[in-house]
């Protein structure tokens, strides 16, 4: 009796220790960056859309507290799962991105107008979300392919190309910040494998040939490749004070908003920048103004010093990982976070063009949150992956 | 194959130097975005905060048209015009004191309007309401409107607002029925069937505006604008724009409303004409009438004494659905039903009719003192003989607990609310033996009950109140087979282009169990009454080529009153399709008065020329 019992207390202590170690793997400071981001959003969520839904002043926390839930499960999920088994996968995953961006257009037409979601019951699905994290599993494989041959200028045009497919996508939609994501990524992953700097000289001279056409060349000649809007927003924070009205006038609002944080904020009663609805999209690409106005640079800082936390973290397990496929996931969501961090959170303070990213885990929006949480799902199983690997080799981890 | 490419020592100095310069970028980043920060936030604050304060805005509300309401054939009874309201902002008045007292003088003289009175009213609201613009005038002439506008500095925080007025093109006609529209009580606020409504929205007060108002009243829009400091406009910021209410089809056909309307005249009196099988109501009116535009605006309270007072006949007063009045003989035919279905005879028992009945030392005499001689129910309803149901009465008191013609009259929906769509009903009166007798303890009448009472109301009379409405609807249950229909208006909503949002069904019919051999023996005797030989409206539907049964009644008011004639009339006795029900207060005999109306009426309903009755009976009932 006494014997069973204590070797069940040896069964139930084994299996708690070896979860024990899975948790330990698992990167805390990573975790506490994400999930120290989540609370800011919730918090920033409740005291700037309590009067936008007539009737319910909760509606965007609750909805961003389930999505959050959600999110945390799946990132959990995530950090267990051997990430490297998703390396054969890369067809299948690069498939799904292209059908389910595809899908949109399909539904856009069917609705006669254009749409970036696909309607379900419970929230709108936003594939070009999806896609980002889809595309950086993709992409690493296929650079892991071609890694002897990386010299070759075909690698290099072929990886661009398979970037180019969905970025030109999702522009169309139109959805040019996913667009500019997407190609984001694809540099990063090409520059952490190691492509020559000569190919990344002749990219860049692509881009800005690029961009004159589509900026200057083609109107001139009567092709409009981006939308008016897109254009008026992309050069509008070259000097917002130029044409208030438009689309200065949001630029100008956001600014005004920050600024009138000061040192410690206005607090969420006094934030008439916020109240008032001066702010637009206050709780989607606009909410960093909102931390900016309500909670002043303190609150910014904090939020900031949470982003740059999570990046330290990220840059981190890119060195630390078990194979060349982890460090190359690793690169690739780094460069979503920091693209869509620095675009957003400049895009507030006037910096950078508006071009409507959101901030991740800040702004309001299930796909966003979702995906994110999924990215950073991936972090940990990179993480713990070398862990464990490092733990079979019996050595310790040097970083 | 590719497996082999991916086993790595665990960092190269390559890779390092590759995640250094993505690191090295990111540092960089954020510290651009810190001092910029810095910059906006420490640096130029006061700024920004200065900035922010400087911008205000203001909301405007943006009223919504209330749907309209539509008759049977998509006839507009209840439209919108667009008006001009003059207002003040609570806000921008000069404090109460010389300045506010002149500024009352000015708008009184542009808007034709004592001093005083401007006062009273915008005090007025302004203490209800502190916190929304007060009227001054609703529908002001254009004229003064672009005076005041001219002379905005005379006019202090006064503000011309175009507003939605209800428009009733056909004045009198349908006005009970549509009620009255008016600014929401901060009672109402707070029930839920005013959700969405704000301090100083119009809402249906009465009628159907009232019932349906749900559906009739829009969604208000809202147009914030950004103004400065100063309270000048700086911008136009994002619009909602309001939703009209959605449309309201009655059953109501104006034709035939029309028509009762202008048979009534100016008598006081009502009518309804309602479906026999499912209660939807066609017309139902009420005289006095009223032209019901003038609620649009601010009513006057000199105008509104004069519609409620008793010697102009209250017109506001809904007689169809409020009045109760004793029904005269055409309550027999809820005695026949009790006196059936208590078993008190068959439709084939003959009993004596002499002229006259003593009980009790009274004597119940026949209208006219005539004598029919032995005759059974059909014959009885025909020529409408009192004592043949003056014994039903006494019959009835002797019987059991002495109620049986009060429990079949409210089982046939007397003396209880009709549930018609229409708020303010009035319930009626079915008098007891408990209900004389308590107002006898409290000395409130000369009498308890007695054997007498229930002979009074065996043929309508006494204290018996009933709404021309219950009546219809007591003979529409005889009609259709023993169905209490439950009466209603609304048809459907629709939006502005008529397609249809919601259907009304009928609502539930409350079985009455009725032999249908009495309800047979019941009916033959109304067919009789309005077609046979000797029965009391025959004369007046002669050569009348839409076939009825029908029941007169004379009610009488007391001593110096002229009686109260009422006429209950089943269209297609075979297969009921209408009943139509008139009074008037002061016409006299059933046949005199208001048989020749139903006759009108129903000539109205199935558009049959008809130049009226030949000559009209001098019949008793």
């Amino acid at each position: 009796m006494a014997a069973a019992q204590s070797a069940f207390g040896t069964a139930v202590k084994g299996f708690r220790e070896e979860s024990a170690a899975r948790i330990v793997r698992i990167d805390v400071l990573l975790l506490v960056a994400a999930l120290g981001l989540m609370a800011c959003s919730i918090y920033t969520l409740g005291t700037a859309t309590e009067d936008d839904v007539e009737g319910s002043p909760y509606y965007y926390v609750v909805r961003q507290s389930v999505y959050a839930g959600v999110g945390i499960a799946l990132m959990l999920l995530a950090a267990r799962f051997d990430y490297s088994r998703l390396r054969e996968l890369k067809l299948g995953l690069y498939g799904v991105t292209i059908a389910s961006i595809g899908l949109v257009f399909l539904l856009g037409a069917a609705a006669r107008g254009s749409r970036r979601w696909i309607e379900l019951p419970f929230f709108r699905f936003q594939p070009s979300e999806l896609g980002k994290v889809l595309l950086i599993l993709a992409l690493s494989a296929f650079v892991i392919d071609r890694i002897r041959r990386l010299q070759d200028r075909e690698t290099t045009s072929r990886i661009m190309l398979l970037a180019l497919i969905p970025a030109i996508m999702v522009v169309a939609q139109p959805d040019l910040g996913s667009g500019l994501v997407y190609l984001a990524i694809v540099a990063t992953i090409l520059f952490v494998a190691g492509t020559p700097w000569t190919h990344f000289a002749a990219l860049g001279g692509l881009t800005a040939a690029a961009v004159t056409i589509v900026l200057v060349a083609a109107p001139a000649v009567g092709v409009t490749v981006l939308k008016d809007y897109q254009v008026d927003r992309l050069t509008a924070f070259i000097n917002p004070s130029d044409d208030p009205q438009e689309q200065g006038y949001q630029l100008n609002q956001s600014i005004t908003a920050i600024g009138s944080g000061q040192k410690t904020g206005r607090g969420s009663d006094q934030a008439t920048q916020t109240k008032l609805d001066f702010l637009p999209e206050h709780h989607t690409d606009f909410v960093f103004a909102v931390v900016g106005e309500e909670f002043g640079f303190a609150g910014a800082a904090i939020v900031l010093s949470l982003f740059a936390l999570l990046i330290w973290r990220a840059l981190r397990i890119m060195t630390m990982s078990k194979n060349l496929y982890g460090s190359l996931l690793a690169g690739g969501i780094c460069a979503m976070l920091m693209f869509q961090v620095f675009v957003n959170v400049g895009m507030t303070v006037g910096i950078m063009p508006i071009t409507g990213v959101p901030l991740p885990l800040l702004s309001y929006g299930g796909s966003s949150v979702l995906v994110t949480f999924l990215a950073v799902g991936l972090l940990q199983s990179i993480h713990v992956q070398a862990r464990e690997t490092a733990a079979a080799k019996g050595r310790e981890l040097i970083v | 194959m590719y497996l082999d490419t991916d086993n790595r020592p665990p960092i190269t100095p390559q890779l390092a130097f590759r995640v250094a310069v993505i690191g090295g970028f990111a540092l960089v980043m954020f510290a651009i975005i810190f001092f910029r920060l810095w910059y906006l936030q420490i640096l130029s604050g006061d700024k920004y905060l200065a900035d922010a304060n400087n911008n205000r805005v203001r909301e405007i509300k943006v009223q919504a048209p209330r749907g309209v309401i539509l008759d049977r054939h998509g006839r507009v009874m209840v439209d919108n015009r667009v008006g001009l309201a003059i207002k003040v902002r609570p806000d921008e008045i000069p404090p109460p004191g010389r300045e506010r007292r002149a500024l009352y003088e000015r708008l009184g003289k542009t808007l034709r309007l004592k001093p005083a009175d401007v006062r009273k009213r915008v005090e007025e609201q302004l203490r209800a309401q502190p916190f929304v613009s007060a009227t001054v005038k609703q529908d002001v002439e254009f004229p003064a409107v672009s005076y005041i506008a001219e002379h905005a500095r005379d006019f202090p925080g006064v503000e011309p607002e175009a507003v939605f007025l209800r428009d009733y093109p056909h004045r009198e006609i349908g006005a009970h029925l549509f009620g009255t529209v008016g600014e929401v009580t901060e009672e109402q606020l707070d029930q839920s069937r005013y959700r969405g409504v704000s301090l100083g929205d119009r809402v249906g007060q009465s009628g159907v505006e009232y019932s349906y108002d749900r559906f009739l009243r829009g969604e208000n829009g809202k147009k914030r604008v950004q103004v400065d400091a100063l309270g000048v406009k700086t911008r136009d910021l994002r619009e909602t724009e309001s939703r009209q209410g959605r449309n309201l089809r009655l059953g109501i056909d104006l034709d035939v409303q029309r028509v009762g309307q202008q048979a009534l005249g100016t008598s006081r009196g009502a009518f309804v004409v309602m479906h026999a099988k499912t209660g939807e109501i066609v017309a139902l009116g009420s005289s006095p009438s009223f032209d019901p535009n003038i609620f649009a605006k601010i009513i006057r309270e000199r105008d509104f004494r004069r519609l409620s007072s008793e010697e102009n006949g209250k017109p506001l007063f809904n007689r169809a659905i409020q009045a109760g009045y004793p029904t005269g003989s055409t309550f027999k035919l809820v005695t026949s039903v009790a006196a059936l279905e208590g078993g008190l005879i068959t439709p084939d028992t003959p009993l004596f009719d002499g002229g006259s009945l003593q009980v009790g030392g009274v004597t119940f005499k026949n209208a006219g003192g005539v004598s029919h001689g032995s005759l059974a129910l059909r014959q009885a309803l025909t020529v409408s003989s009192d004592v043949f149901y003056y014994r039903l009465g006494l019959a009835a008191n002797n019987k059991g607990s002495g109620l049986l013609i009060q429990d079949w009259a409210k089982r046939l929906g007397i003396g209880r609310l009709t549930g018609i769509d229409l708020p303010a009903e009035g319930q009626g009166l079915v008098p007891t033996p408990e209900w004389r007798n308590r107002l006898y303890k409290k000395d409130l009448t000369d009498r308890p009950w007695s054997v007498g009472d229930n002979i009074n109301l065996s043929i309508g009379q006494g204290d018996l109140s009933v709404t021309p409405l219950q009546l219809a609807v007591a003979y529409a249950t005889v009609a259709n087979g023993g169905y209490v229909v439950r009466p209603h208006l609304g048809r459907r909503i629709e939006d502005a282009d008529g397609r249809v949002l919601q259907e009304f069904e009928a609502p539930g019919r409350r079985k009455a169990d009725i032999d249908p051999a009495y309800l047979q023996a019941i009916m033959d005797g109304l067919v009789g009454a309005a077609n046979a030989p000797g029965g009391t409206s025959t004369a007046v539907f002669q050569g009348f080529n839409i076939p009825i049964a029908g029941k007169t009644g004379t009610a009488e008011k007391g001593l110096g009153r002229a009686d109260q004639s009422w006429y209950a009339a089943i269209t297609y006795p075979e297969d009921p399709q209408y009943v139509v029900v008139a009074t008037d207060e002061a016409g006299g005999f059933g046949a005199e008065r208001a048989a020749p109306m139903v006759r009108q009426i129903i000539a109205a309903l199935y558009d049959a020329k008809d130049d009226g009755p030949e000559t009209v009976g001098r019949v008793v009932d």
